[in-house]
Parts: C-alpha cells; structure tokens; sequence
C-alpha cells in the first residue's frame, strides 16, 4: 500500500480479507456462523471449532455469547478480540437496564457493538453477528462486517465456512419459519458448512430466542448432527 | 430569614444546622419571580406555554424565543433566570446529542430529565458554583414507531420481525420538572414561575390523570392558564409563547414545534374571551351578593 499504513485485514485490493494478519500463536475463529429470523424469534447457530494456525485450539468452543437475556451475538475473527468486544457491550448492555429501568432493544446492542468495531477497526478483527428478541420489536437480526459498518439482514451467515452456504441458505431460506423449520435450517447449512470448510468444525450450537427466553441446543457429529438437540 | 447573619447561607455546600441548604431556597426565590411557564401532557402530545414579560417597548416581538428545542422531539422553557435557562439548555443539547453518539437514536424523555437532573444536582454541592437559578419544565415524545438504528444499512424480513407482542410498552408523552436542588419528578401538568398557584389549581381541574384532554385542547388550555396565572402581574404587559410535540400521526409528527401562529391566536382569543366572561361573571356574583348561598 503506496502512501499508506496497514488499515484493518484488508489486504492490498481493499477488498480480500488477509489471512496473515494475525499475530503468531493468536487463537483464530475459522468459523461458520449464522443468525435467523423466524415466525416467533431468532435462532442463532454455530460451530464449535478455535484453531491456531492448522491446530485445533478447542474443539468444543462456544461462538454464541450473551450479551442480554434475549440478546446473544455469533463471533468470527480473532478470538480474543471478540471475547474483548462481546464483554465491554455486556457491560454497557447491563448498566443500561439498571438505568433506565428497561431491557435495551436489539438496535441499542447492535450500535453498541459497531461503535466499538468501528471505531477500533484498524486493531481488530471481528465479525460479529448480533440476534435478539425483545417485546416491542420482535426477533432482529444485525450483522456487523469487518469495516464496522451495520446491516439488518433476514438472516445472516459469517465467518470462512459461510462461503460454502451461500447457495444452500439461499435454496433453502423462506420467511416466517415455525422453530422446527427454522432449526432444520440452521443445523443443515452449518452441517454444510462444517462438511466443506477445513476451519469449521466439532459440534452444532444453536440458541433460539422468543418471549419465552432463550432456549439452547446442541447437535453431535456421531449423530450426523440430529441429537441430542435440547438442552440446559 | 432568622438565618440571616448566621454564615450558613454563604456558600454552596453547606448546610444549616437545621439541614437546609439556603443557596438552594434562594435560588428557588429567583425562580418564583420568573414569568409562569406550564407543561401539559396529554394522550397525544405535550404542550408548552411561557409568560414572557416584555421589559421594554424596544424588544422585538416574537424575537427572543424562552422555550428551546433540544433535540427533534424534546423541547424545555424554564422559568427564572434566562441566561441559566440557557446554559442548561445547552448541556440538554449535549446530552442529547451524546445520546445519539452512543446508542444510535433519539434519546428517551425520562433518561434525559435523569441526566439533567444530575447535572443540576451537582451544581448544589461545590463552593465554586452556586446553584441554578431556574425551574425547568421537559416536556418530549418518545417515538411509538419501530426506530432503525441510524446509518444502518439494510432490513429484516419482508413479512417483519417475528414474534411481536402487541401493546408492548412503546413510546409516548414525556414531561418532567426539575428544580433547583436537582429534584426532578414526572407530571400529567406542571407549572413554575411567579403564577404557579394559580396555574396549578388550573391544571388540576383539568383531570389530566385521566387522558381525556387531546392536545388541541391543551393548547386552549396552556393559553387560559397563562393568562388567568397573568391576572395577578397585569401591570405588566406579556407575550405567550407556546409549543408542541404531538405523536407521530399528529399535528407535529413527533417533534418539537412552536404552535402555529393562527392557532396560538385563537387560544389567545379564546383564553381573553374566557377571562372577560370571567369578570361578568364577579359582577354578576357582586350583584347577587346580598344573597346568601350555600
């Protein structure tokens, strides 16, 4: 990059994510990562799979992080980072609801988290996908890219495992999905995901959101991902 | 003041024997001789009205605005003070903007009568400050439609979010009062300024509690009020000054707005016919005088 400084992952094109930013020995989260809406809520679903380099860090890691009762977020990217991220809005989520006595609405989560992911986008490397359920909005689903900017999507895939579900979630995506539909939607394109890309892996986590809470599952790779669904 | 002479009064920050704080009680004494201002809320909207005394014949007429609009939906007049009504303006401006800043859309009407509120407080405990010498009334909406998070690129489905409950709690009427202690509280009608009591005794007949009163007659309501509050102070001559903020498929569209120019003169009018029919009334009453009623 003539005249300039490294800005971000972006590699010199400005458009291709460079792999080789990362520090050595920093923990990566080669991902496949997804968020839906459905008839009554979100689903949010992930793998389960941290790598350093071509070393599988965790195989049982956990992508889908409270930040609110009803609002979770997927990370892709480094580890660290959004672990960092996913804490300070955590926090700033909770202060919220203390002071002004009321839960905070999905937008507030997801300007919460692009505040920080933009402003700090030459530091990290965050894909973060942002699910939440409150009364007054009902299910929402953000998706907050590399450069910090902000997308309200139907639904939304991330991390390295998402390019290989492109055409599948197309197929097989429709809108107002019962849970049942839309659980099978989530686990058959991670499952797809998993399948073909080397970075994703281990086991299926999914939370569905609704006005009841949050409800979590998990699907095993002995089972061909089918059980044991429930759980907690 | 049996205080007097005593040293308690001198500086912010102390408190008399007895636990008062007498830099505040006087700040509250330059409020009361402030033009009356009143806020009503009603179920689809909130007004504002504000006694402007005119204190000399050269002011220009309908210049020199009292009620500030501090963000789209919230407007504030206060009563005392005009340059301490405008520097807390200015830090609700602040506060709105930073609010925006942070979480991306307008601010609610009860966390920015909070943070003012603070702020406020905290002029009441240094020794290098004293305290506001205004009475503050907030009146806002807060949007009832669904708020995109600003600069957000994008939507959700085209069948809309799943999941809705209806009639959860979204948006409305905001007004709020805050004194010079930092004291705040929520009000269905609040008045401030040299004609308080009347207005209050105004304002609680109107039975705001009960939503009946739609905000075209808060309006008529605002003007009566200020001019019936008015009644004790005729030597001076006055100029009404009245804003709105009506729900989103109102007369405003949710934001902050001086009423319009016919319609302030009509409640005008109006508010001047009443206060006539007013006096006939007394006479009426004087005549009758000799009977006794019970």
């Amino acid at each position: 990059m003539v005249g300039h400084g490294l800005t971000g992952m972006l590699g010199e094109d400005g458009i291709h994510v460079d792999m080789n930013h990362l520090k050595s020995g920093e923990v990566n989260l080669g991902t496949s990562i997804m968020a839906i809406n459905f008839k009554d809520g979100v689903i949010l679903g992930a793998d389960s799979r941290t790598t350093t380099g071509a070393y599988i860090a965790n195989r049982v890691t956990d992508k889908l992080t409270q930040v609110h009762d009803t609002i979770w977020c997927c990370r892709s990217g480094s580890a660290a980072d959004t672990q960092a991220v996913a804490d300070i809005v955590s926090y700033h989520l909770n202060m919220y609801a203390i002071v002004n006595n009321e839960a905070p609405s999905t937008q507030v989560a997801a300007s919460l988290f692009q505040e920080l992911c933009y402003e700090n986008k030459d530091m990290l490397s965050a894909g973060i996908i942002i699910a939440g359920y409150d009364p007054r909005h009902g299910g929402q689903v953000y998706s907050i890219p590399l450069g910090g900017s902000l997308h309200k999507q139907p639904y939304s895939i991330g991390g390295s495992g998402s390019t290989y579900i492109y055409g599948y979630c197309d197929a097989n995506w429709r809108e107002n999905m019962t849970e049942e539909e839309g659980i099978q939607f989530v686990r058959g394109a991670l499952r797809e995901a998993i399948k073909w890309d080397g970075s994703s892996g281990g086991v299926i986590r999914l939370v569905v959101l609704t006005a009841k809470g949050a409800q979590r599952h998990l699907y095993l790779p002995d089972t061909d991902y089918t059980a044991p669904g429930r759980t907690q | 003041m049996t205080s007097i002479g005593t040293g308690y009064d001198l500086s912010n920050s102390v408190f008399s024997p007895d636990g008062r704080n007498f830099q505040v009680e006087y700040a509250v004494k330059a409020v009361e001789n402030g033009g009356t201002a009143v806020g009503i809320r009603c179920r689809d909207g909130v007004v504002l009205a504000v006694e402007k005394i005119i204190t000399s014949k050269l002011l220009k007429p309908g210049a020199n605005k009292r009620i500030s609009t501090v963000d789209r939906h919230i407007g504030v007049v206060s009563a005392g003070l005009a340059p301490d009504g405008r520097h807390f303006v200015s830090r609700a401006r602040d506060e709105a903007s930073s609010w925006r800043g942070v979480y991306k859309g307008p601010i609610p009407v009860s966390a920015l009568a909070n943070r003012l509120g603070s702020y406020v407080q905290a002029y009441t405990l240094y020794s290098s400050v004293r305290p506001f010498g205004v009475t503050s009334i907030i009146g806002g909406w807060d949007s009832e439609a669904e708020l995109a998070v600003d600069g957000q690129v994008g939507s959700g489905p085209k069948s809309g979010s799943g999941g809705k409950v209806d009639k959860a709690k979204s948006g409305g009427p905001g007004l709020y009062m805050i004194e010079p202690s930092g004291l705040y509280w929520g009000y269905y009608g609040a008045a401030t300024g040299k004609g308080r009591q009347a207005a209050k005794a105004e304002l609680e007949k109107l039975d705001l509690a009960s939503k009946k009163i739609s905000l075209l007659e808060a309006v008529k309501e605002a003007a009566r009020i200020i001019y019936v509050a008015h009644e004790d102070n005729k030597d001076k001559d006055f100029e009404l000054e009245m804003s709105w903020i009506s729900s989103l498929d109102g007369p405003t569209g949710g934001r902050h707005e001086e009423v319009p120019k016919e319609l302030l003169e009509e409640a005008e009018r109006a508010a001047k016919r009443e206060l006539e029919g007013d006096d006939e009334d007394e006479e009426d009453g004087a005549k009758g005088s000799e009977r006794m009623e019970e």
